[in-house]
């Protein structure tokens, strides 16, 4: 067995206290961005406004349908979903995509960039993540290459690379869609997994005791962190959904349409819908996590499933978000309830990842946390 | 179990008959949408029937699956009798009043329980009642041409339409071409003839979604069966195994411990015999932080597979278990065996051999217990500790602080009398009944407790006899599992992996592409898309669709290509104005195919 480079080790963690502080910063900016964004909002509706006059001057009767239906659009997405009161029809207002005639909208159903909205401040904390998200993944990579082994053996381990996974998974989502809205949320948790892990479980580093030297680790271990990294954004989205839901029945029912930070949010359907398409690709990679464990298992302890606890709660997990993707097909269970089972089911894996490695016995007692 | 392509389809449907505003598939109250169900008159096969539709709904099965999650919590929060049964007789030890209630409620069994066995039973009843059905009606659905072409195809949720130039083809020719555009994308295809002489293609793909989400489920009922196969069929054993002493070979007699399948029958232990010829730990003394961890068990074994045949040497680690046909064995733990020997108060040797110590800690603080049922005048029996590298501290305690064997020593009390043995009870080799038993040595006694280094001997008080301290010898501890269940259990996990990742990313869906003389004279080419189940890139579609009827045909320039290339039907009615956008230039993010959208369900991306 290859001796540990401590040096690199030492640098590893350095590093992953440096990330941390720099996501720490990049969540204040997002959440400056979001408080700040009434004004901004405030502003662009002022453009709109004239925007819309000046179409009206030229409008002839043609047109008149269609800046009606503008109108109504972005009534929609300035106060988030109002739109859905007029009935399905309405909604594909929102896939217009106003680059013609240069009027434009806060937000995109479809989580596309429109370029309408200029949020320097968020911008500036997606830059500051990313240099983040590098310095992390050199943390991370470094821990490995240490150890001469994946950085995945105990708790501190597997909370900073599910933390780093998050984060890389949530800048690829930002290539292609829209998603600055969800970063306080998962900045916010990434700070608290890398709280968590350097100073709740801070491990030194070490070799794999027996049990874990397996290739098995490789392949269990990758897809259950990458799962968790995706249950941990359609986290966020849910609980952004549940707040947007209760936004948007405030307004049908002419209440104040307040908190002013969810107008730069989609509609609760719209986060309904992308939060689904996570949640079924990180439920069949935590069926495959499942299936692999009980293979790694039965190598190791000579049965593929044996109700341990940290089993039970991997179960537990599975049929939750089973349960999650069955309600969405369920008539009365879409919508609110379902996210609350998306919430639930992350829930769980918190618990499953911190009381059940802490507190309870059991065989996948890896925490490697000092007695 | 999941209808949910059925439920899709008739929330299509009921979107598609153009019912007024249905204000999404989020039911705002969140808990309206109350299946309006009427109790029939019942007779009793009416009663059955609403019984059983009402346990294969959609809604039983999500209750039912919400219940299997928290019933299977228990099992994490109480000790349980597969797992251990002796921690779980500590806990109704420690708590008489609630664990028994805790015992009649089979909380130390929870998951052959009878509550628990209710709900999975009950839910796979429900998924058989679901799931037969349904692959019934989609083997007819595979065998018949895709559905006939709506009348109006711009009620669907996407839809498109492009006029030609008239040197385009003929509608039923432009229709042909479409249908083998369409065949070239995977879809199943028909084209039919119109009555006004037009003519329309009814096209259909992924088929092998529902294929997915049926043998899921089926490959769930192959789960749960091999495992209750494994359940009757397989065995497993303990055994420890002593460096350099006796073997093992795979009788009953051999196992220490053995708990067999409810159906096992002694033929299928196959025969094999095994020794431990040497043991290897690695500790970690490169570390500051984990000095002393464990890095690498290595058990040299002797193994003779079947009754004949040479012995020949294997290796035996953690994560590599050895095989003998089915018969697996696997180390599961280590310890060590100090040998001592006994001679009683007659000065006969009594016990010698290596005694198994139980490991208390990660420096291998090991409980020991010795009983010399044959000692005479009297029996004795010692119970102590055994430390690998023994430290005194200033209390006088010896601790160990190493798992490797540095500074070996016993640290024991001694018992004479009644061991309690020879009424035939059966007993626990780890426990010592003291109560027939009088203490010889402890260090609440002036005699004091008995230190043993290796090569050291101890005369007990009042002439009963003597005890020495001769070795250390290591061991291994096996599991040795049989389970004919488990390759059906791995092939069917797999096999509903695959299913599931079919079921939940193949995108089902519909066109039909219709081709009719327009007032003009040239060729109007109308299509429509309908998704079941979810499909997030239905217009993704119609947009991959609109190039490609671009490319085969001339297609007229929109007539007002006016700034807003892509208008929005908010009403639902299909204006003229909206059609200006159905001959949107290709390719530019503009070229939203318009149409009214459709259920909310089947929102694009």
């Amino acid at each position: 067995m290859p001796s540990i480079n401590l040096q690199l080790a030492s640098y590893s963690d350095l590093f992953m206290l440096i990330a941390a502080l720099i996501y720490a910063v990049a969540f204040i900016l997002f959440a400056l961005d979001l408080a700040t964004s009434s004004k901004t909002i405030r502003a662009l509706e002022t453009e709109l406004a004239r925007e819309r006059e000046r179409q009206q001057d030229t409008a002839d009767t043609a047109d008149a349908a269609e800046s009606v239906a503008r109108r109504e659009h972005l009534v929609g997405a300035g106060v988030g979903g109002s739109a859905r009161t007029t009935g399905p029809r309405a909604v594909p207002g929102a896939h217009t995509n106003g680059t013609g005639a240069g009027g434009g909208e806060l937000v995109d159903e479809d989580m596309d960039y429109l370029g309408t909205t200029a949020r320097p401040v968020a911008n500036v904390a997606v830059a500051l993540m990313v240099i983040a998200a590098a310095l992390h993944a050199f943390a991370v990579i470094a821990r490995a290459v240490a150890a001469s082994r994946v950085p995945w053996g105990n708790m501190y381990e597997f909370c900073t690379t599910g933390a780093m996974l998050v984060a890389v998974v949530y800048l690829l989502f930002l290539i292609r869609k829209d998603l600055r809205f969800l970063g306080t949320f998962v900045t916010g948790l990434v700070v608290i997994m890398m709280a968590a892990a350097t100073i709740g479980f801070p491990t030194p580093i070490a070799h794999l005791q027996p049990a874990l030297q397996s290739p098995w680790i490789v392949i269990h271990v990758s897809i259950a962190v990458l799962a968790s990294a995706l249950f941990t954004l359609t986290f966020s989205m849910s609980v952004l959904q549940l707040l947007q839901h209760r936004r948007e029945a405030r307004i049908r029912t002419g209440g104040p349409a307040r908190p002013a930070f969810l107008q730069l949010v989609p509609s609760a359907l719209s986060l309904e819908n992308w939060s689904y398409r996570i949640n079924a690709v990180g439920f069949v990679m935590w069926t495959f996590t499942l299936i692999a464990g009980a293979i790694w298992a039965e190598a190791s302890w000579g049965r593929y499933w044996g109700w341990d606890t940290k089993e039970v709660w991997t179960f537990v997990i599975w049929v939750i978000y089973a349960g999650y993707l069955h309600a969405r097909a369920t008539r009365g269970w879409t919508g609110e309830r379902a996210a609350w089972l998306s919430i639930i089911g992350y829930a769980c894996i918190v618990f499953n990842f911190t009381i059940v490695n802490t507190y309870f016995p059991g065989l996948h007692s890896y925490a490697g946390l000092p007695s | 179990m999941s209808q949910q392509d059925n439920v899709r389809v008739t929330r299509d449907e009921a979107a598609q008959a153009s019912t007024p505003a249905r204000p999404g598939s989020t039911a705002p109250d969140g808990g309206s949408g109350r299946q309006d169900v009427e109790l029939p008159a019942l007779g009793l096969v009416g009663t059955l029937r609403f019984a059983w539709t009402q346990l294969t709904s959609m809604r039983t099965a999500l209750m039912l699956l919400l219940m299997l999650a928290v019933a299977a919590v228990p099992g994490s929060l109480f000790p349980q009798r597969p797992a251990g049964p002796e921690i779980v007789n500590q806990y109704l030890e420690d708590n008489p009043v609630l664990g028994e209630w805790l015992d009649r409620f089979q909380l130390f069994d929870v998951y052959s329980s009878v509550w628990f066995s209710a709900i999975y039973l009950l839910l796979f009843v429900s998924l058989i009642g679901c799931v037969f059905p349904r692959a019934v009606k989609h083997a007819k659905v595979l065998r018949s041409a895709p559905p006939r072409t709506p009348r109006r195809l711009s009620r669907l949720p996407e839809y498109g339409r492009v006029v030609l130039e008239p040197t385009g083809p003929a509608p039923a020719q432009a229709v042909e071409q479409a249908a083998q555009v369409l065949r070239k994308r995977g879809y199943r295809i028909e084209v039919r003839q119109e009555p006004d002489g037009g003519a329309s293609v009814g096209a259909e793909r992924g088929y092998v979604r529902e294929i997915g989400n049926i043998a899921f489920h089926l490959s769930l009922i192959g789960v749960l069966a091999f495992m209750a196969v494994g359940g009757l069929l397989s065995y497993s054993g303990q055994k420890i195994l002593v460096e350099g002493e006796e073997g093992f070979a795979n009788t009953l007699v051999s196992y220490d411990a053995f708990t067999p399948g409810g159906a096992f029958s002694e033929d299928s232990l196959v025969p094999f015999s095994m020794s431990l010829k040497s043991f290897e730990k690695v500790f970690d003394r490169e570390s500051e932080t984990h000095y002393g961890q464990p890095l690498d068990f290595t058990a040299v074994m002797e193994v003779q597979d079947g009754t004949t045949g040479e012995p020949e040497e294997r290796i035996l680690k953690v994560n590599h278990p050895l095989a003998f046909g089915d018969t697996r064995v696997y180390l599961v733990g280590n310890g060590y065996a100090p040998e001592v020997t006994v001679r009683d108060g007659n000065g006969d040797i009594a016990f010698q051999g290596p005694v198994v110590g139980q490991v208390q800690d990660e420096v291998y603080t090991s409980l020991l217990t010795i009983k010399v049922p044959d000692a005479q005048p009297d029996q004795l029996g010692f119970v102590g500790f055994f430390l690998p590298t023994a430290y005194t501290g200033e209390d006088g305690v010896a601790i160990s602080i190493d798992p490797d064997l540095y500074k070996p020593e016993l640290n024991l009390n001694a018992y004479y009398g009644d061991l309690g043995l020879d009424e035939g009870k059966p007993q626990n080799v780890y426990v010592l009944d003291t109560e027939n038993l009088t203490e010889l040595n402890s260090r609440n006694l002036d005699s004091g407790g008995i230190t043993l280094s290796v090569g050291e001997s101890y005369e007990l008080p009042q002439g009963k006899g003597s005890i020495s301290f001769d070795g250390v010898k290591p061991y291994v501890g096996l599991d040795i599992l049989y389970d004919p269940g488990k390759w059906g259990v791995g092939v069917f996990a797999v096999l509903a992996l695959i299913a599931l990742a079919v079921s939940l990313f193949v995108r089902r869906r519909r066109v039909w592409v219709r081709g009719t003389t327009g007032p003009d004279g040239s060729t109007m080419v109308e299509y429509g898309l309908l998704a079941r189940g979810e499909d997030f890139g239905l217009r993704q579609e119609n947009l991959a669709l609109r190039r490609k009827f671009e490319q085969l045909w001339p297609v007229t320039a929109p007539q007002e290509p006016g700034p807003s290339s892509s208008s929005t039907t908010s009403s639902g009615t299909t204006s003229d104005t909206s059609f200006t956008t159905a001959s949107a230039p290709a390719g530019s993010p503009g070229a939203t195919p318009d149409g009214p959208a459709g259920p909310v369900q089947n929102r694009p991306e």
